[in-house]
């Protein structure tokens, strides 16, 4: 075998790069999946279940969009005898009142950015405004 | 999932520059979709192409307003009125400047308002008052016809002339469709500029087209649009479904004359106004 001197220890040091990443994340500390703050007012109940919830918030997010501004379908949903009215700020925000402690946390962790916020309104905008005023 | 309007810019730019714009743009004019979509909306129309203000057969609700100018004349305020109440509603900025402003509903001249139908020697009255001009919410209307994007569509339910902020790419086609400069473009940020933020309606972000959407989202309180209930009192604008022969609107348009802006065009503009 020709080169041996070089090709092994060339092989090691491309097997040990390649795989930087993972033995570089077992000795870091792993990093905490992030808590989000429930509803400040106590609510337990969602429109779906908490699994479901933080899997295909999105999803729905999208259906409810189409059903109000394209399908004409603005009528509440009901839960647990509670009318949530189709929409972010309607419905999402009223119990999820600090979007910072709550979207963001994940949004961030998961270098998420939807731009849900370019144009609905938060509460801590609603509330900056109206100290300005 | 979504694309960004800017990803899709981009893209479309790209595709642009790649030089096979050309088929794409036939492709989407084009299509049966957008095709059919036009056939619906009209179903009416089909049977009447180019047959101006006639009224063939209309289906389902359409609704419409009527402005009754003769309890607005004198009364400057009435107007304001109005218009604060829908700014208020929409989350409408306030930007002092004609290139920028946006306007969902405002006043004008007569001969503004009425292009077509101004006169030499008018009236005191139709020369010293203005006039509540707003999105028509055609039957027939052109800026449905132009956006590429469908951002802008007609509401099947109700006949409104309805705006998709979502989809929305900031082309400007349906500015340039409208004969009645309903629409206005977001040139910046409008959030700084909204006086008093309504915590039941988004505000917009830059880039986006906008204008009057009949209150759709009062509507499904079971409300009025907002600038009918700011005028309540007086009267003076009646809301209503335009097909309904028992409605208010129909009753009234049945019975008094009633004149439209721009007819002419062939858009079919569902606000009426007595003058
Ligand atoms: S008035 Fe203009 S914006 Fe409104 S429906 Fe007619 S063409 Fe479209
Ligand atoms: S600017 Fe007008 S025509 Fe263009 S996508 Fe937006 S609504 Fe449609």
């Amino acid at each position: 075998m020709y080169n041996k001197g070089t090709i092994i220890p060339g092989l090691i040091i491309f097997v040990l790069l390649i795989t930087f990443p993972l033995w570089f994340n077992a000795f870091s500390k792993a990093s905490t999946v992030p808590k989000v703050e429930l509803p400040p007012g106590g609510q337990k109940e969602c429109v779906a279940p908490a699994a479901e919830m933080r899997a295909n918030h999105m999803v729905l997010l999208n259906e409810w969009r189409d059903d109000v501004l394209r399908d004409g379908n603005r009528v509440a949903v009901k839960v647990g005898g509670v009318e949530y009215r189709k929409g972010l700020q309607t419905a999402c925000m009223a119990c999820h009142t600090n979007k910072e402690k709550f979207c963001d946390t994940c949004h961030v962790y998961t270098s998420v950015k939807p731009f849900c916020w370019d144009c609905h309104l938060t509460p801590s905008v609603l509330a900056a405004k109206k100290e300005t005023n | 999932m979504d694309k960004q309007r800017r990803k899709f810019l981009k893209i479309a730019g790209a595709t642009a520059l790649a030089g096979i714009s050309a088929p794409v743009v036939v492709n989407l004019t084009g299509s049966p979709a957008v095709a059919s979509a036009a056939k619906n909306q009209a179903s009416a129309q089909a049977a009447a192409a180019g047959g101006h203000g006639d009224d063939t057969a209309p289906k389902g609700v359409k609704l419409g307003l009527l402005i009754d100018m003769r309890k607005l004349y004198g009364h400057p305020e009435l107007l304001d009125k109005a218009t604060q109440a829908c700014n208020k509603a929409h989350n409408i900025p306030k930007i002092d400047n004609k290139k920028s402003e946006i306007k969902w509903i405002w006043k004008t001249p007569f001969a503004n308002a009425f292009t077509d139908q101004s006169t030499s020697n008018a009236s005191y009255t139709t020369r010293n008052n203005d006039f509540l001009v707003l999105c028509n919410h055609c039957a027939e209307p052109p800026c449905v016809r132009v956006c590429p994007t469908k951002a802008t569509f007609v509401d099947k339910k109700t006949g409104i002339v309805a705006m998709d902020f979502h989809r929305c790419i900031g082309c400007r086609f349906c500015m340039m469709g409208c004969p009645y400069g309903a629409r206005s473009f977001n040139w910046m940020d409008p959030l700084p500029f909204i006086e008093e933020l309504n915590p039941d309606f988004p505000a917009r972000m830059r880039g986006v087209v906008e204008k009057c959407n009949f209150c759709g989202e009062r509507l499904a309180l079971g409300k009025e649009p907002a600038c009918v209930e700011a005028v309540k009192e007086a009267g003076a604008i009646i809301f209503g479904d335009l097909n309904d022969p028992n409605s208010e609107i129909r009753r009234i348009l049945d019975k008094e004359h009633t004149i439209q802006r721009q007819a002419a065009y062939g858009t079919k503009p569902s606000v009426f106004y007595i003058v």
